[in-house]
C-alpha cells in the first residue's frame, strides 16, 4: 500500500452556463489541472475564497460529481460514485429532519443493511459527540452546533477511511466552532482517519491541519501546498501560530494577485 | 411554552357557562307549554320509555355530561384548559340557539312545516328509525372505506412512480392533469355500465376522485426533495430503494397528507352524490327516501349523523397526520 490514499491526476471540471451547450469556451471552469496526493492518516485543509472550486474538488473526491478530464483514485482504484468508505459531512442542513438524532446517526447502518450487527455502535457514537440525552430529539429541536456533531457522527458510524468535511463549521458561532474543531482533532488523534477539510477560515485550517492547500479562483487551481510545522497541540495565540498565519495570509494575497483580480483582502 | 397556566377557578366558571346554555334549553323544553298541535308518542327503548321531549332532554343532558368530563380533563391536564375556557361562550350560545329552535320548531311550530321540524322531532328519528339509519350509516362507511382506501393506495403508488421516474412523469403527468380536473360525477354513466353493480361502480368513482389529489401531491413532495438529502444518503451507502423509501417518501409526507385530506373532502361529497343517485343504501339514499316520504326530521337526522361521522373521520386523519409528522412539530408554530 502506498502512503497516499487519494490521488488526483490532472482533473478538470467545467460547468455549463444556463442555456448553453457545454464547451470549454462558454462554460465556467471550476477546476483546472488539479494534481494532489492525500497522505494516509493526514489532516489536509483546502482553503480559498468563494468560487475557487474547493467544494467542487471535495465533491469529486466524494464521488458526488465527475470530472470532464483526469482521474481521481482511492487506493489506486478509480472513484465511481459515493462510497461509505469516504464519509462526507455537509455544510448545514443535511440531516434528515424526519429522523431523531439516534436514527440520523444510524441511517448509514440502515442504508447499508447492517443495522442489526452494529446497533450497539449508535449509542457509542452519540456519546462520542457528546449528545447523550438527545437521542430522541428531532433536528429542529437541537442547535446548529449539535446538528453538525450529529452529521459528523453519522458519517463516522460507517467507519470510513477518509472523512470529507465541507465547511461543516461555516455557519456556527466561534465558541461552537472551536468546540467542534477540538472534537475533530480528538477523533483524528484517536483513530488516524484521513481527513480533508474545506474551509475559508485560515485559523481553522492552521489549527487542525498537517498540510494546507491554497486555491485560487477562476479557474480553480492549486496555488501551493503549505506544510504546517507546529506541535500537535496548538495554541491559537502562540508566536509560531501567528507567524504561520501571517505567512499564509501573504501567500493568500499573492495567490489572489495571480487569480483574476478579485480583491482577496475581502476574504481575510 | 404556555404564557401562564389558566387557574382551575376559571375552568370551573367555563364549565358552568357551558352547561348553563344547555340547561336553559332543557328547562325551556320542560316548562314552556306545547302551543301548536303535535301528536306526542311514546317509545320503548330498552327498559326506558321516552317521548320525543324527554329523549331530547336526555340528549341535552348527555351533552352537558360530555362537556363536564372535558372540564374535569382540563383541570387534570392544564394544556387542555385554554381551548375549554375559550369556547365557553360559543357552547353557551349553542344551548340558547337550541332553545330558540325548540320554541319555534316544536312548541309554536312557526317554522315552515314539514321542512323544518324542531330539534326534538329530528332526534325522534333515532328512536323510531334508529336501526335502519344505523344500517345506512354502516353502508356509507363501508363504501367510503373501500373507495377512499383504494384511492389512497392507487394515489400513493402512481404519485411515487411519477415523482421518481422522469419518464413516468413525462408520459403520465399530463394524463393525470387532464383526467384529474374532471369531476368524478362525470364518469358516472360510464362507471355504471362497466361495473357489475352499484357498489363497485361507486367504489371506482370514489377511488378516481381521491386518486388525483393524492397522486399529484405525492409526486410534488417527492420531486421537491432537496438534492443534498439524496447526496447525504448516498455518501452513507444508500442504494436507490433507500433513497425512495427512506428519503423521498418521508420528505413527501407533509404533501401526501395534504393530498389525502383534500381527497377526503372530495370523497365525502362524492359519497353522498353517489348514494343519492343510485345506491341501494347509505346516508345519501336515506336522505332521498326520507324526502320522498316528506319526513324531514329524518333528513336532518341523517345530516347530523354525517356531520358527526365526517368530523370523526377528519379528526382521526388529523391525529394520524400529527403523529406521522411529529418531526415537524414546532417548526410552523
Amino acid at each position: 500500500m502506498s502512503d497516499s490514499i487519494i490521488e488526483i491526476r490532472n482533473v478538470n471540471r467545467v460547468y455549463a452556463l444556463e442555456d448553453h451547450p457545454l464547451d470549454e469556451a462558454s462554460g465556467v471552469q471550476a477546476l483546472r489541472d488539479i494534481n494532489l496526493k492525500v497522505k494516509r492518516g493526514e489532516f489536509l485543509s483546502i482553503i480559498g475564497p468563494s468560487g475557487c472550486g474547493k467544494t467542487t474538488l471535495l465533491r469529486l473526491i466524494g464521488g458526488l460529481d465527475e470530472p470532464q478530464a483526469g482521474d481521481l483514485l482511492m487506493d489506486g482504484e478509480k472513484i465511481k460514485g459515493p462510497d461509505p468508505k469516504r464519509g462526507y459531512v455537509f455544510q448545514q442542513g443535511s440531516l434528515f429532519p424526519w429522523l431523531t438524532v439516534e436514527n440520523n446517526i444510524a441511517a448509514g447502518l440502515r442504508a447499508r443493511g447492517v443495522y442489526r450487527q452494529y446497533k450497539a455502535q449508535v449509542s457509542k457514537f452519540i456519546h462520542m459527540v457528546g449528545l447523550d440525552g438527545f437521542e430522541k430529539s428531532y433536528p429542529h429541536q437541537i442547535s446548529g452546533g449539535m446538528a453538525q456533531r450529529v452529521a459528523i457522527a453519522r458519517a463516522l458510524i460507517n467507519d470510513p477511511e477518509v472523512l470529507l468535511l465541507d465547511e461543516p463549521m461555516g455557519a456556527l458561532d466561534s465558541f461552537t466552532r472551536a468546540d467542534i474543531q477540538d472534537k475533530l482533532l480528538e477523533i483524528h488523534r484517536e483513530d488516524h482517519k484521513t481527513m480533508i477539510l474545506v474551509t475559508h477560515d485560515v485559523d481553522e485550517a492552521i489549527y487542525l491541519s498537517d498540510r494546507i492547500v491554497i486555491m485560487t479562483p477562476r479557474p480553480g487551481k492549486i496555488h501551493e501546498i503549505v506544510n504546517v510545522r507546529l506541535p500537535e497541540r496548538r495554541e491559537r495565540t502562540s508566536n509560531d501560530f501567528l507567524e504561520l498565519r501571517k505567512d499564509i495570509m501573504k501567500r493568500f494575497h499573492s495567490a489572489s494577485a495571480e487569480g483574476s483580480g478579485v480583491d482577496m483582502a475581502a476574504y481575510i | 411554552m404556555n404564557m401562564r397556566e389558566i387557574p382551575v377557578k376559571k375552568v370551573g366558571r367555563a364549565a358552568v357557562v357551558t352547561s348553563l346554555g344547555f340547561l336553559i334549553a332543557i328547562l325551556g323544553n320542560l316548562f314552556i307549554p306545547q302551543v301548536a298541535e303535535l301528536k306526542i308518542e311514546q317509545y320503548q327503548w330498552g327498559p326506558f320509555l321516552f317521548d320525543l321531549n324527554s329523549f331530547y332532554r336526555t340528549v341535552l343532558g348527555g351533552i352537558i355530561l360530555i362537556y363536564l368530563i372535558a372540564g374535569v380533563l382540563a383541570v387534570w391536564k392544564p394544556e387542555r384548559r385554554p381551548k375549554f375556557v375559550k369556547q365557553q361562550w360559543f357552547r353557551f350560545a349553542m344551548g340558547i340557539v337550541l332553545l330558540a329552535y325548540d320554541i319555534a320548531g316544536t312548541k309554536l311550530r312557526i317554522t315552515p312545516q314539514p321542512f323544518f321540524p324542531g330539534p326534538a322531532e329530528v332526534l325522534k328519528t333515532f328512536m323510531d328509525d334508529g336501526p335502519y339509519l344505523m344500517q345506512n350509516t354502516l353502508y356509507s362507511l363501508r363504501l367510503f372505506a373501500v373507495g377512499f382506501g383504494i384511492g389512497i393506495v392507487l394515489g400513493l403508488v402512481t404519485g411515487v412512480i411519477i415523482g421518481w421516474f422522469p419518464k413516468a412523469y413525462y408520459w403520465l403527468y399530463p394524463v393525470i392533469r387532464i383526467t384529474g380536473v374532471i369531476p368524478a360525477v362525470a364518469w358516472m354513466p360510464f362507471a355504471l355500465t362497466i361495473f357489475p353493480n352499484a357498489f363497485s361502480s361507486a367504489v371506482f368513482l370514489m377511488a378516481i376522485c381521491s386518486w388525483f389529489p393524492i397522486a399529484s401531491q405525492t409526486a410534488f413532495g417527492i420531486q421537491t426533495t432537496e438534492k443534498s438529502q439524496f447526496e447525504a444518503a448516498r455518501t452513507l451507502g444508500a442504494k436507490n430503494s433507500y433513497l425512495v423509501f427512506h428519503v423521498a417518501i418521508p420528505h413527501a409526507m407533509p404533501q401526501i397528507f395534504n393530498g389525502i385530506q383534500s381527497a377526503c373532502g372530495n370523497s365525502f361529497t362524492f359519497l353522498v352524490i353517489a348514494e343519492m343517485m343510485g345506491q341501494p343504501g347509505g346516508l345519501g339514499y336515506y336522505i332521498n327516501i326520507s324526502k320522498i316520504w316528506a319526513i324531514y326530521g329524518q333528513v336532518f337526522a341523517a345530516i347530523v349523523v354525517m356531520a358527526i361521522l365526517f368530523s370523526v373521520i377528519i379528526a382521526v386523519l388529523n391525529e394520524i397526520k400529527a403523529y406521522v409528522l411529529r418531526w415537524q412539530k414546532g417548526t410552523f408554530v
